[in-house]
C-alpha cells in the first residue's frame, strides 16, 4: 500500500462510492474518481506492463498525455483496449483489466524481455529478422506482435452506436480551465454563439452565460479549413452499458477559436524513471486538489524549474512526507528553498536522481549530490519535473511550425491556423521562466526511458544518431518513438533535446515536433457514426418494390438502387427464372419497373436547341408526341450516356438517361446551361423520383394496355405507333405518360404514373395481362434480351467507347455543334482498328462464352501483343443458347469469320464465330407489330 | 473547407463536388476540326500553386455551378461567383 485517500478535500462526491474491478480485484472509490485517481487511492500502483520490455508501469499523468496506464475497458464485445486510466472515469460495475501481461501482471513471464533488452535496442527487428525472409510474413512478424504491443481488439463488431452531427457557434474555446473559461465569458459579452470544450469531466459546473455552451468529456481533436473542427464527445463511456449512444462526433464550425489547452509537464529523464511511483509533479498535485488522493507516503521531488515547487506545501498538506527536494539548477531558487524550509524539507541544488531503487515499483532514489557523493533517500514516490511543453498539438494540424522558446525550453505556438488565438499556457504565458534544462542526468547504470510509451530510452537515440538517422523523423521511424495512442506528448521534446546533445546541435536546429489529427485516439466507429451495415448508404426502392416483393423477387442492388433481379418460381434457379421471363415476354408479355433509368423533365424556348448541344443527333426537327434515341458525348469525344426522349409539347421534353448515370447527366446537364449556354432559355429538373415507370413487352402489351387506357385514347398501331408518346389517363383518370420505346425488341410500351401509383399499376396491369399469361421480369431477363439485341449498356458504355465503337457514328450530326464533336473527329477515334462493337456465338453451338474473356486470331498464342479485343457482355439466351457482344479490332468487316474466345481465368477457351451483334430479329419487324 | 455559396451560405465541402479547371473557355463556334485550341481546352491544364479558378457544383444544395477562386496551397477561399 502506498497511496491513500486524504480525510478531506478534492472534487469528488464522497457521498456517492462507486464499486469496479481491475483484474477481477473490486475496488471502491467515488463518483468523480477516473480510474487512475480511484486505484491510486486504494494504493495500486501497478497497472500495466510496457510495449516492448513488459517492464512493470504505472500512472505517470493525470491527463490524455499518460503513456503508461493503459487498459482495457468492459468485456466481450464491448471491450475497449488501450483506454488511458487516467481519462476513464469509474462506475458502479465498471470492469478493467491490464493489458499486455502474461498470466497476471505480478508475473509476467515475458518480462524476461528486460533482461534480454541489450538486444532489444532500436532497430533490433530490423537488424534480426532479415532471412530468410520468406519466414517474415508467417513466423517472425505474428510473434512479433504477440510478444510486443498493446490491448486485445474485441474482435467482433462493435455493439455499440455511436451520432455524428455539426454545431456551429462564433467562438470556440478548446480546454475549460480558468484561461478558457475566461476567454468564453469575455467572448460571450458581444452576444455571440460560444462553444467551450473541455476534455474531462466537469467535477464543477461552471457558472457561464446564457450564450456560453459548455461540452464536458469532449475533445476537440482536430482542425480543418475554414474554422472547421473536430470533437468527440464521450456520452455515455462513465456510464453502465446501455442503449444510448456511446460518443459522439461533431464538426464544429466556428467564426473563430480560442485555444486555452494549457502545458504538458515533461519527466525528468533518469535511471528506471519508468516505474510505477515515477510520476509528474503536476499529475501529483492535480491527483491531491482534484481527487482528494495522495499517489505515496513518502515523495522525492525531482526538479529544474520553479512551477514544481508549488508541490512542497501541497504534499505537506495531505500528510505526505517528503524526504527531499532534487534540484537539477546548481543554486535551486529563492522559492524552492523558502517552500522547502516551510515545510522542514532538505534540498539538493545542483544535484540529480540518477536511478530509482525498487523492483517493481519506486522504493528509493539514488541522488547524486552537487560534490559528486551519493545518497540514498527511502521513498515510494518520485514526483519529478522536467519543464512544461505549451500544448500546442492543434495549432500545428493546419501546417503551423511550433517555435523554440530557449528562456522556456519548450516549443511555443507558430504560424496559426486562420482564426485561432491562443491563450495562457498553451502559448507559453504564465509558466515560469525560472527554468534550467536538464534532459538527462548523465551516465547512470538502468534504463533511462525518454519514450515510455514505446520503451525508447536514451540510448536508443543515441544508437539511433550513431547509425546515421539523425534527422528527427529518421529517429521516429527508427526508434518509434512519439508513436502510438499517446503520439509523444510527454517524450518528443525530451527526445528531442537528447537528439540535438548527440548531433551537437541546437533544438530548432534539429527539428520541431509537430502534430497531426487526432489529438487523442478516436475509435473508428464514432467516426463512421450511424453510417455502417446498410445504413453505410441510402436504400432507394423502386416504387413497384412491395409488389415485387409480394411476387416473390430476388433484388439486386445496382448503385443504391434495389432492383428485382428475377422472379423464380418452384424449383427454378437465377437462370431457369430468367429464361422463362425472356420466352414470357418473347411469347406472351411481361412486366418490369424501369424507373430506375434517370427521367429528366426538360422545358422551356430553348428546349429543343438545348438538346442539339448536348446530344450528338437531332432535335429541334422532332415531332411533337414522338420519341428519339439520343447519344451524348462528353467533350473528349467519349461516349457519355445514352437513352431515349420524349416530346410532350413544343417547350416540353422529357429525358431518360440509364439508371448508372442519371446523376452524372443532371450534373451534365446544368453544366451545360449555367456554363457553356447559360444564353438558353431552358430548364430542367429530375423526376426520377416522381414517376413509377413499367414497361409492358411482348407480342400481348398492346392488349393487355389497351384494358387499363382510358378512353378515347387510341393505342392502336396507327393511331400510337412506334416511337410515340403521349400523356393521357389511365385506370380511371390516373395522369399517365405513355411512351411506345422497347428495350426487349418486342412491341413494347412504357408507362408512367405519379410514383405513389407504381404497386397499383402494377397490379392492374398483372390483372389485365393475366389471360395473356403475364409476368413480371427482372433485371436478368432485361439483360439477356437486351445483348439478344445488341444494346450497348453499362459494360460498353465504359467511358473508354466512342460512337463509331458502337456503331452509332451515323448520330453524330455535321450540322451543328454538341458536345464532344470537335475531339470525337480526332482521327484515331475513328480507327477502324480500334475494338468496334459485333455479337459472338460459340462455333459448336454449346460453349459458353463468358464476359470479360479476350479474343485472339484463331491460332494465335495468348499473348498481349495478340489481343485483339475482349467480351463485354455474355448472356444465355433460351432461343439462341450462348450469346455475347464485344468490341474487337476490325470488328464489322470480319463478320463471319472465327476468333478465339480465351478465358485465362476461368480456363475459358472456345472459337467463336463474329455475328452480327443483334442477334434477334435484327429488321426490326417485331417493334413495329 | 467551407464554400459560401451564393445561393445557400456558406455550406461544408462535402456537399459540393469539384469537377474542372475554370481557367480555360469552351471555344465559341469551334468548329468540328479537333484543333490546338480543344486539345488544349480539354487536356492541357496548369498546376501552378497559389490562387486558381475552379469550377464547383453544389450537388447536395442547389445545383449550382460555381466559379470558386480558391488558393490551392492554403485552401483558402478568396473569391466565389457564378459563371
Amino acid at each position: 500500500m502506498s497511496g491513500f485517500r486524504i480525510a478531506t478535500g478534492g472534487l469528488i462526491d464522497r457521498s456517492k462510492p462507486v464499486s469496479f474491478t481491475f483484474d477481477g480485484k473490486h475496488y471502491q472509490g467515488y463518483a468523480g474518481d477516473t480510474l487512475a485517481s480511484a486505484l491510486l487511492a486504494n494504493g495500486v500502483k501497478l497497472v500495466g506492463r510496457s510495449f516492448k520490455y513488459h517492464r512493470p508501469r504505472g500512472i505517470l499523468s493525470a491527463g490524455s498525455e499518460e503513456p503508461n496506464a493503459l487498459v482495457e475497458l468492459r468485456t466481450g464485445a464491448y471491450r475497449e483496449p488501450n483506454t488511458r486510466a487516467t481519462m476513464a472515469e469509474i462506475f458502479n460495475g465498471l470492469e478493467a483489466s491490464s493489458q499486455n501481461r502474461g498470466f497476471s501482471l505480478k508475473y509476467d513471464p515475458m518480462a524476461v524481455n528486460n533482461l534480454l533488452s541489450p538486444f532489444f535496442a532500436a532497430g533490433f527487428y530490423y537488424k534480426t529478422f532479415m532471412w530468410p525472409a520468406k519466414l517474415w510474413e508467417k513466423v517472425y512478424e505474428p510473434m512479433i506482435r504477440r510478444a510486443a504491443g498493446l490491448g486485445r481488439n474485441a474482435g467482433v463488431p462493435d455493439p455499440d452506436t455511436y451520432e455524428k452531427t455539426t454545431a456551429f457557434c462564433d467562438v470556440l474555446v478548446i480546454g475549460g480551465g480558468a484561461d478558457g473559461l475566461r476567454a468564453a465569458r469575455e467572448a460571450a459579452v458581444s452576444g455571440g454563439r460560444v462553444l467551450v470544450c473541455d476534455e474531462n469531466a466537469a467535477l464543477e459546473t461552471p457558472d457561464l452565460p446564457a450564450n456560453v455552451k459548455f461540452l464536458p468529456r469532449t475533445t476537440v481533436f482536430a482542425v480543418y479549413d475554414g474554422g472547421t473542427y473536430a470533437a468527440l464527445e464521450r456520452l455515455t463511456d462513465h456510464l453502465p452499458v446501455s442503449d444510448a449512444p456511446r460518443q459522439r462526433l461533431t464538426k464544429i464550425v466556428a467564426g473563430r477559436s480560442i485555444l486555452a489547452t494549457g502545458a504538458l509537464e515533461r519527466p525528468m529523464v533518469f535511471g528506471h524513471n519508468d516505474k510505477p511511483g515515477s510520476m509528474l509533479a503536476g499529475a501529483v498535485a492535480t491527483y491531491i486538489t482534484r481527487y482528494g488522493v495522495a499517489p505515496g507516503r513518502n515523495a522525492v521531488l525531482f526538479i529544474n524549474n520553479d512551477d514544481a515547487a508549488c508541490l512542497i506545501p501541497l504534499l505537506a498538506s495531505a500528510k505526505v512526507q517528503i524526504s527531499g527536494v532534487v534540484d537539477s539548477r546548481p543554486k535551486s531558487s529563492d522559492l524552492v528553498h523558502n517552500l522547502a524550509r516551510e515545510a522542514g524539507v532538505p534540498v539538493f541544488a545542483g544535484a540529480a536522481i540518477t536511478r530509482s531503487l525498487g523492483c517493481q515499483s519506486v522504493k528509493g532514489a539514488e541522488i547524486r549530490l552537487n560534490n559528486g557523493g551519493m545518497l540514498k533517500l527511502e521513498c515510494d514516490l518520485i514526483a519529478s519535473s522536467g519543464g512544461f511543453n505549451p500544448n500546442v498539438a492543434l495549432t500545428s494540424h493546419f501546417d503551423g511550425k511550433p517555435v523554440w522558446d530557449d528562456a522556456l525550453c519548450a516549443f511555443i505556438p507558430g504560424n496559426l491556423p486562420p482564426g485561432m488565438e491562443v491563450i495562457g499556457k498553451a502559448a507559453g504565458q504564465g509558466i515560469n521562466r525560472n527554468i534550467q534544462p536538464c534532459w538527462h542526468v548523465g551516465a547512470h547504470p538502468g534504463k533511462s526511458f525518454v519514450d515510455f510509451q514505446n520503451d525508447v530510452t536514451v540510448k536508443d537515440i543515441r544508437l539511433a544518431h550513431q547509425e546515421g538517422f539523425s534527422s528527427v523523423e529518421h529517429v521516429k521511424r527508427y526508434t518509434t518513438l512519439g508513436m502510438a495512442t499517446d503520439q509523444g506528448k510527454t517524450a518528443n521534446v525530451n527526445a528531442l533535446a537528447l537528439l540535438a546533445e548527440a548531433t551537437g546541435k541546437t533544438v530548432p536546429e534539429t527539428g520541431t515536433t509537430r502534430f497531426r489529427p487526432p489529438y487523442t485516439p478516436v475509435a473508428i466507429g464514432a467516426l463512421a457514426g450511424p453510417h455502417k451495415g446498410k445504413f453505410f448508404k441510402p436504400t432507394r426502392r423502386a416504387p413497384t418494390h412491395e409488389f415485387s416483393e409480394a411476387q416473390g423477387a430476388v433484388f439486386v442492388e445496382t448503385g443504391l438502387w434495389l432492383r428485382a433481379q428475377y422472379y423464380p418460381r418452384a424449383g427454378e434457379d437465377w437462370l431457369a427464372a430468367a429464361q422463362r421471363e425472356v420466352n414470357t415476354v418473347r411469347n406472351h408479355v411481361g412486366i418490369c419497373d424501369v424507373t430506375t433509368l434517370g427521367k429528366i423533365d426538360i422545358q422551356g424556348p430553348d428546349a429543343a436547341k438545348f438538346l442539339e448541344c448536348v446530344y450528338t443527333n437531332s432535335w429541334t426537327n422532332l415531332a411533337i408526341g414522338r420519341v428519339r434515341y439520343g447519344l451524348m458525348l462528353r467533350e473528349d469525344g467519349m461516349v457519355m450516356d445514352d437513352g431515349t426522349t420524349a416530346r410532350l409539347g413544343e417547350q416540353h421534353f422529357v429525358m431518360t438517361t440509364t439508371t448508372a448515370n442519371a446523376a452524372k447527366v443532371m450534373q451534365h446537364l446544368e453544366f451545360c446551361a449555367q456554363v457553356l449556354w447559360p444564353e438558353l432559355d431552358v430548364t430542367f429538373i429530375s423526376v426520377t423520383d416522381q414517376w413509377a415507370q413499367i414497361a409492358v413487352a411482348g407480342p400481348d402489351s398492346r392488349a393487355t394496355l389497351a384494358k387499363l387506357v382510358d378512353a378515347p385514347f387510341d393505342i392502336g398501331n396507327e393511331a400510337f405507333p412506334y416511337m410515340g408518346c403521349a400523356e393521357l389517363t389511365v385506370c380511371g383518370g390516373t395522369p399517365a405518360r405513355l411512351f411506345r420505346i422497347s428495350f426487349s425488341g418486342e412491341l413494347a410500351y412504357e408507362v408512367a404514373v405519379p410514383a405513389r401509383y407504381g404497386n397499383a399499376l402494377a397490379a392492374k396491369l398483372m390483372e389485365a395481362g393475366a389471360e395473356f399469361g403475364i409476368a413480371p421480369y427482372g433485371t436478368e431477363a432485361l439483360g439477356i434480351m437486351r445483348i439478344e439485341k445488341g444494346h450497348a449498356a453499362g459494360p460498353e458504355l465504359n467511358g473508354q467507347t466512342t460512337a463509331h465503337d458502337l456503331g452509332l457514328h451515323k448520330l453524330l450530326s455535321k450540322k451543328k455543334d454538341f458536345i464532344g464533336r470537335a475531339l470525337a473527329a480526332r482521327p484515331a477515334l475513328t480507327d477502324p482498328a480500334r475494338p468496334t462493337l459485333v455479337g459472338l456465338r460459340p462455333v459448336d453451338g454449346v460453349s459458353i462464352i463468358r464476359a470479360g474473356s479476350h479474343l485472339l486470331p484463331v491460332g494465335a498464342a495468348a499473348t498481349a501483343e495478340n489481343d485483339q479485343g475482349h467480351v463485354s457482355s455474355a448472356a444465355r439466351s433460351p432461343s439462341l443458347g450462348s450469346i455475347a457482344l464485344a468490341l474487337l479490332a476490325n470488328g464489322p468487316a470480319r463478320i463471319g469469320e472465327q476468333i478465339r474466345v480465351y478465358d485465362p481465368v476461368r480456363n475459358g477457351d472456345t472459337l467463336a464465330e463474329i455475328v452480327n451483334p443483334v442477334h434477334y430479329d435484327p429488321s426490326g419487324s417485331r417493334l413495329h407489330a | 473547407m467551407r464554400i459560401p455559396c451564393p445561393h445557400c451560405g456558406a455550406r461544408g465541402v462535402e456537399e459540393f463536388l469539384y469537377t474542372q479547371d475554370a481557367g480555360v473557355t469552351r471555344p465559341k463556334d469551334g468548329g468540328a476540326e479537333p484543333t490546338k485550341e480543344w486539345t488544349d481546352y480539354v487536356y492541357m491544364r496548369d498546376n501552378l500553386k497559389g490562387p486558381r479558378k475552379e469550377y464547383w457544383y453544389h450537388n447536395a444544395g442547389c445545383h449550382a455551378w460555381l466559379v470558386v477562386t480558391r488558393d490551392v496551397s492554403t485552401h483558402e477561399i478568396l473569391k466565389v461567383e457564378l459563371p
